[in-house]
C-alpha cells in the first residue's frame, strides 16, 4: 500500500491572545487519497479554515503549529522551510479563498496576477504564460478569456472574479486543491454553477480537493467524504453517503435536523440548543458535551476516536442509528 | 477624464485668483517699502518721484490690477532691492532650490520606503524598533538644528564636507546646476541630508503603517498561497497597494519641502529661493515677496493637479469612474 | 482624589503601564517645574545687564567667570550663564506654545463645530478655506504672517494659531459632523432644549479626545515653530529669548568651533520636543479606539 496523497495526524494550532492561548486546531488527523474530495465541515470558529491554512504554512501571526504532522507525499511539511513551503504553495497545493473581492489585487491586471503565479514556479516567457493564462481561464469558463486578461478584478462580476481565482489556482496543476468556502460569498444561482465546474475540473484534472464549508448541503453534493469539526477537532469522520445516512455523532446529527430541506413544511425548523464554546476556555472533556442531549458524566473525559470500518467518531454514546426524520 | 481635468484646472484658476488677492493684500499690509528705498535725507521731490515710478500712490485696488494684469504676462515688476525684473530674479534662483528638494524628496523616498516597509514587515524585529526610533527622532528634532548639528560635526569637526554655498556648478540648458560637479554635489548633501530627514521620518511612518495593514489581506494571503516568494509579495502586490497615499505624500512633501527650504537655506547659505525670501521680507521688498507667494500657490496647485492625475494612473477603478 | 474606577483614574493606570511615556511625562514636568521657576532655579538673571561681563564671555562649559561663577554649560556671547539663558529659554518656549496651542484649540474647536452644526454653504465654504490652508505648510503660514506683523510676542502668537487652528478645526469638524447625524442628536435638536445646550453637552465632549489628540502634537509643534521662526529672525525680539533665538545667536560661533552655545539650547528643546510627542503618542493610542482590541 502507498502512502495517501496527504495525511494530517494530531495537528494543533494555536493563537496566544492577551486572555490565553486558543485552540483553533486541537488534534485534527484526516488521510486525503488521490482525486478524493475531502467535505470539511463545521461552523464558523470550529477552525476548519485554520486547519486550511496549516496545511500551507500560512496560519496568521501570531498563530502558529504547535504539534502534529502535515506529510504530503510522505514528507511532513510542518517545520519545512518557507522557501521549501513555497515551492510546494500553488504547485503542489493550491487554495481559493472564500471573497474573491478581497483575494485578487485590485491595482494589478488579471494577466498580471497570472503571470506572478506561474512566475512564481516557471520561468516562461510573456507570451507563454499569456496562453497559458488564456487556457485556463477558458477553462474554468470566462468567456472570451483573450480579451478578458488584460481586464481588471473590478471588471469582473462576483462569480466570474471567483473563476479567475480559482484559475490561478490551477495554473500548475496542483495535486491538491483547497477551496475555503469559495461559493459563501456568491449569488446562490453562482453557486451552484462554481460547484458543479469544480467538482468537473476536480475530476478531469485528477485533483484531490478539501473543500471547506459551513454549509453541510453543498458539502454533501461534493464531497467523496466528510469530516465534521467542531470546537478544533474533528468528530466524525466517514464516506460523505454514510455519514449523512447514519450520523454517529449527537453534533453531526444536530446539523443534519437544523438543514431546511430535512424539515417539512410548516414544520419548525430544529436547532442545536446552545452556542459554540469559546476556543480560549474548552469544557474539560468533550466539548459538545454542554449542548448534548446525551452527555452524562462520562463525557467529562475526552472521548476517544472510535474506529469503525472507514469511519471515525469521537463520542462516548454514539447514535446507533439514525433517528425518524 | 477629459472632464476630469477640466474641472480641476477650473478649480485650480479659482485658487491662484484667490491666492493672488490674499497674497497682494497681505504683502501690502507689512511695513513701509518707502522707508527702505529712499534715504531719509532725500528730498520731497526725489521721494513723489520714487514713489510715483513703483506706483505706490494708487489706490489699493489699482495697484492690485495693474499686479494682476501683469502677472497674467510673467510680470512681476522690478525688485526694489536687487533692482532687477522679478520674475527674472526668482528664475535665476529656482534651479537651486529645485535640484536641492528634489535630491532631498527623491532620497528620503528611496530610503524611507524601503525602511518603512521592512519596518512593517517584520514589524516585532528589533531592527524593526531601531527604524521606528529614527523615525520618531526624525519628527520631533526641528530640522534648523539638525542643520547646525551637521554643519559642527561633518564640516567643522570631521572637515569632510563644506559647511555651505553652492560649489562648483555646470551648465545644462543654459542654467547652472551644482550636481552636474563632484564639488557641488559635496556642497548639496548636507543641505539635502537635512531637507531631507523630515520627509524621510514621514516615509518611514506611512510605509510602515501601510505595509503592516496590507499584510494581514486576503490579497496577500492568496499571493502566497500561489506559492510568490515573499520578495514578489511586496515589491508586486504591497508597494503597488501603499503607493497611492505614499505619492499623495510625496507630492504634498514636494511643495512643503519647497517652504522649509527657507530654513535649511538660511543655514546652508545655498543661494535659492528660501534664501532670497528671507532676504525680501526682511528689506520689505514687495515684488518680491508677493512674486514668491504666487509661484509657491502655482506649484501646490499644479501638484495637487498631478497627484490626482498619478491616482488615475495607479487605480485602475478610477480611471474607468472618471473616464 | 481620582477613583481608580473612574475613567482618568483608568487612564492613568493605563498610561502608567508604558514605561517610555511616563518617563517622558516626568520630563516635562520637571522642565515645566524648572520653566516656572526659572528666576529662582537659575544660577544668574542673563536679562539683567548689570550681572553680563564681557571679558567672559563665549566661554566653554565648565569656565569659572570673574565673579567666581561657576557657568556648567558656559557663557554665551555677551557672557550670559547658558545654563540660566536656557532655563529662561524654556520658560519663554513653553509659553508660547502653551498659548498658541491653547488659542488654536479653542478658535479651531469653535469653527469646527459650528461649521459642522450650521451646515450649508457656510459649512462648505468653511471646510473648503480650511482645507486649502492645511494644503500650504504651517511654517511657511507662520513664516510670512510673523512677517507681516512683524515682530513681537503677541504678533508671533497670531502667526502660530493661524498656522495651527485650521487642524483643530479639520478635527472638531470631523467629530461634530459624524455626532450631528447620529439619531440621538437629531432626536434632541428637535425636542425644545435649546440648540447650545445640545452643542455644549452632547457634541463637543465627543469631539474632545480627537482634539486632545491633535492638541498634543500642535502644543509641539508650535514650540518647534516658534523656534524654527525666531532663528530666522521673524519671531520674537531679541529682548526675549526663547530657545530658537539662543540657537541663532550661537550659530556665529559654531564654525568656529565654539558649539555649546547653539548645541546646548537645541539639546533642551529637543528633550522638551521628544518628551511631548512621547506623551503625545501614548495619549493617542489610549484615546484611539480603533487600536484597541
Amino acid at each position: 500500500m502507498t502512502a495517501p496523497l496527504l495525511e494530517v495526524s494530531g495537528l494543533k494550532t494555536q493563537f496566544p491572545t492577551a486572555s490565553g492561548v486558543a485552540k483553533a486546531v486541537d488534534g485534527v488527523s484526516f488521510r486525503l487519497e488521490r482525486g478524493e474530495v475531502l467535505g470539511l465541515v463545521g461552523e464558523s470558529g470550529s477552525g476548519k479554515s485554520v486547519t486550511g491554512f496549516s496545511l500551507i504554512g500560512l496560519v496568521d501571526e501570531p498563530g502558529r503549529i504547535v504539534e502534529g504532522s502535515v506529510r504530503y507525499e510522505g514528507r511532513d511539511l510542518v517545520g519545512l522551510p518557507t522557501s521549501d513551503l513555497r515551492r510546494i504553495r500553488g504547485k503542489e497545493i493550491a487554495m481559493v479563498f472564500q471573497d474573491p473581492m478581497m483575494t485578487l489585487n485590485p491595482l494589478l491586471s488579471i494577466a498580471t496576477q497570472m503571470r506572478l503565479a506561474i512566475a512564481a514556479h516557471e520561468r516562461v516567457s510573456k507570451a507563454a504564460a499569456r496562453a497559458r493564462s488564456v487556457a485556463v481561464l477558458a477553462r474554468v469558463g470566462i468567456p472570451a478569456p483573450e480579451s478578458r486578461l488584460d481586464a481588471y478584478p473590478h471588471q469582473f462580476s462576483g462569480g466570474m472574479r471567483q473563476r479567475v481565482a480559482i484559475a490561478i489556482a490551477l495554473l500548475h496543476r496542483p495535486k491538491i486543491i483547497i477551496a475555503d468556502e469559495p461559493t459563501t460569498a456568491l449569488d446562490v444561482s453562482i453557486q451552484a454553477q462554481i460547484l458543479t465546474e469544480m467538482k468537473m475540473l476536480v475530476d478531469e484534472i485528477g485533483m484531490a480537493m478539501i473543500w471547506i464549508s459551513h454549509d453541510l448541503a453543498t458539502v454533501s453534493s461534493i464531497a467523496d467524504r466528510i469530516a465534521v469539526m467542531y470546537a478544533g477537532r474533528i468528530v466524525e469522520s466517514g464516506p460523505v453517503g454514510a455519514v449523512l445516512r447514519d450520523p454517529r455523532h449527537p453534533y453531526t446529527q444536530g446539523l443534519l435536523d437544523s438543514l431546511p430541506s430535512r424539515t417539512r413544511p410548516g414544520e419548525e425548523l430544529r436547532q442545536i440548543p446552545g452556542t459554540t464554546p469559546s476556543l480560549l476556555n474548552l469544557p474539560q472533556g468533550c466539548a459538545f458535551a454542554p449542548r448534548c442531549p446525551r452527555a452524562d458524566d462520562l463525557c467529562k473525559a475526552v472521548p476517544v476516536e472510535s474506529v469503525a470500518m472507514d469511519r471515525t467518531y469521537r463520542c462516548h454514546h454514539p447514535e446507533t442509528q439514525r433517528s425518524a426524520a | 477624464m477629459l472632464g476630469f481635468i477640466i474641472q480641476r484646472l477650473w478649480q485650480a484658476g479659482i485658487v491662484i485668483l484667490a491666492m493672488s488677492v490674499l497674497v497682494f493684500c497681505g504683502v501690502f499690509a507689512v511695513g513701509n517699502p518707502i522707508d527702505v528705498l529712499i534715504s531719509p535725507d532725500a528730498t520731497q521731490d526725489i521721494r513723489a518721484q520714487v514713489i510715483a515710478q513703483y506706483g505706490l500712490d494708487q489706490p489699493l485696488w489699482r495697484q492690485y490690477f495693474t499686479f494682476f494684469g501683469r502677472m497674467l504676462h510673467g510680470d512681476f515688476g522690478q525688485s526694489f532691492v536687487y533692482n532687477m525684473p522679478v520674475t527674472q530674479l526668482i528664475l535665476s534662483r529656482l534651479p537651486a532650490t529645485l535640484e536641492l528638494v528634489l535630491f532631498a524628496v527623491v532620497g528620503a523616498s528611496l530610503i524611507g520606503i524601503p525602511l518603512g516597509m521592512y519596518a512593517g514587515y517584520r514589524h516585532e524585529s528589533p531592527a524593526a524598533k531601531i527604524i521606528m526610533g529614527l523615525s520618531i527622532l526624525g519628527f520631533s528634532v526641528p530640522s534648523f538644528w539638525i542643520g547646525l548639528v551637521l554643519i559642527m560635526t561633518f564640516a567643522v569637526q570631521l572637515g569632510w564636507l563644506p559647511a555651505g554655498g553652492r560649489g562648483e556648478t555646470a551648465s545644462l540648458f543654459g542654467i547652472q546646476w551644482s550636481f552636474l560637479t563632484g564639488d557641488g554635489l559635496k556642497h548639496m548633501l548636507l543641505p539635502a541630508i537635512n531637507l531631507a530627514l523630515f520627509k524621510f521620518a514621514m516615509m518611514i511612518r506611512l510605509a510602515r503603517a501601510g505595509t503592516r495593514e496590507i499584510m494581514l489581506t486576503d490579497t496577500i494571503k492568496f499571493a502566497r498561497a500561489a506559492g510568490l516568494s515573499e520578495g514578489t509579495v511586496l515589491v508586486r502586490h504591497v508597494l503597488r497597494l501603499i503607493a497611492i497615499p505614499l505619492v499623495t505624500i510625496f507630492g504634498l512633501e514636494l511643495g512643503s519641502t519647497l517652504a522649509f527650504a527657507v530654513v535649511t537655506e538660511t543655514i546652508f547659505s545655498w543661494p535659492g529661493l528660501g534664501k532670497l525670501i528671507i532676504d525680501s521680507i526682511t528689506s520689505l521688498d514687495r515684488p518680491v515677496m508677493v512674486a514668491y507667494l504666487m509661484l509657491v500657490a502655482l506649484l501646490f496647485v499644479l501638484i495637487n493637479f498631478f497627484v490626482d492625475l498619478t491616482y488615475a494612473l495607479l487605480d485602475p477603478r478610477l480611471r474607468r469612474a472618471r473616464a | 482624589m481620582i477613583s481608580k474606577n473612574s475613567f482618568l483614574g483608568r487612564f492613568f493606570q493605563e498610561f502608567a503601564r508604558n514605561r517610555t511615556a511616563t518617563l517622558a511625562a516626568l520630563v516635562v514636568l520637571v522642565i515645566a517645574v524648572l520653566a516656572i521657576f526659572a528666576p529662582l532655579v537659575a544660577p544668574q538673571d542673563p536679562y539683567d545687564l548689570a550681572n553680563l561681563v564681557l571679558r567672559d564671555a563665549r566661554r566653554p562649559p565648565g569656565y569659572v567667570g570673574t565673579t567666581g561663577m561657576l557657568h556648567v554649560l558656559g557663557t554665551d556671547s555677551q557672557g550670559r550663564d547658558l545654563l540660566s539663558a536656557i532655563l529662561y529659554g524654556l520658560r519663554i518656549s513653553l509659553q508660547m506654545g502653551l498659548l498658541a496651542g491653547t488659542i488654536a484649540f479653542s478658535v479651531g474647536a469653535v469653527v469646527g463645530t459650528s461649521a459642522a452644526y450650521l451646515g450649508g454653504r457656510f459649512e462648505a465654504i468653511i471646510m473648503r478655506v480650511i482645507d486649502l490652508q492645511l494644503s500650504f505648510p504651517a511654517i511657511l503660514l507662520a513664516f510670512v504672517i510673523a512677517a507681516m506683523l512683524g515682530q513681537g510676542a503677541w504678533q508671533l502668537i497670531m502667526a502660530l494659531v493661524f498656522a495651527q487652528y485650521a487642524y483643530f478645526a479639520r478635527t472638531a469638524h470631523g467629530a461634530a459632523s459624524a455626532e450631528r447625524h447620529k439619531d440621538y442628536v437629531e432626536a434632541a435638536l428637535s425636542t425644545p432644549l435649546s440648540a447650545r445646550r445640545v452643542v455644549l453637552r452632547h457634541i463637543l465632549p465627543n469631539s474632545l479626545p480627537p482634539l486632545i489628540v491633535v492638541a498634543t502634537v500642535q502644543v509641539a509643534s508650535a514650540i518647534a515653530l516658534e523656534a524654527t521662526l525666531s532663528f530666522l529672525g521673524v519671531g520674537l525680539p531679541p529682548t526675549e529669548p526663547s530657545l530658537g533665538m539662543l540657537i541663532a545667536n550661537g550659530f556665529q560661533y559654531l564654525l568656529s568651533g565654539r558649539y555649546w552655545i547653539s548645541i546646548y539650547p537645541g539639546v533642551a528643546l529637543i528633550i522638551l520636543i521628544v518628551s511631548i510627542n512621547l506623551v503625545g503618542d501614548q495619549v493617542r493610542d489610549q484615546l484611539n479606539p480603533r487600536l484597541k482590541r
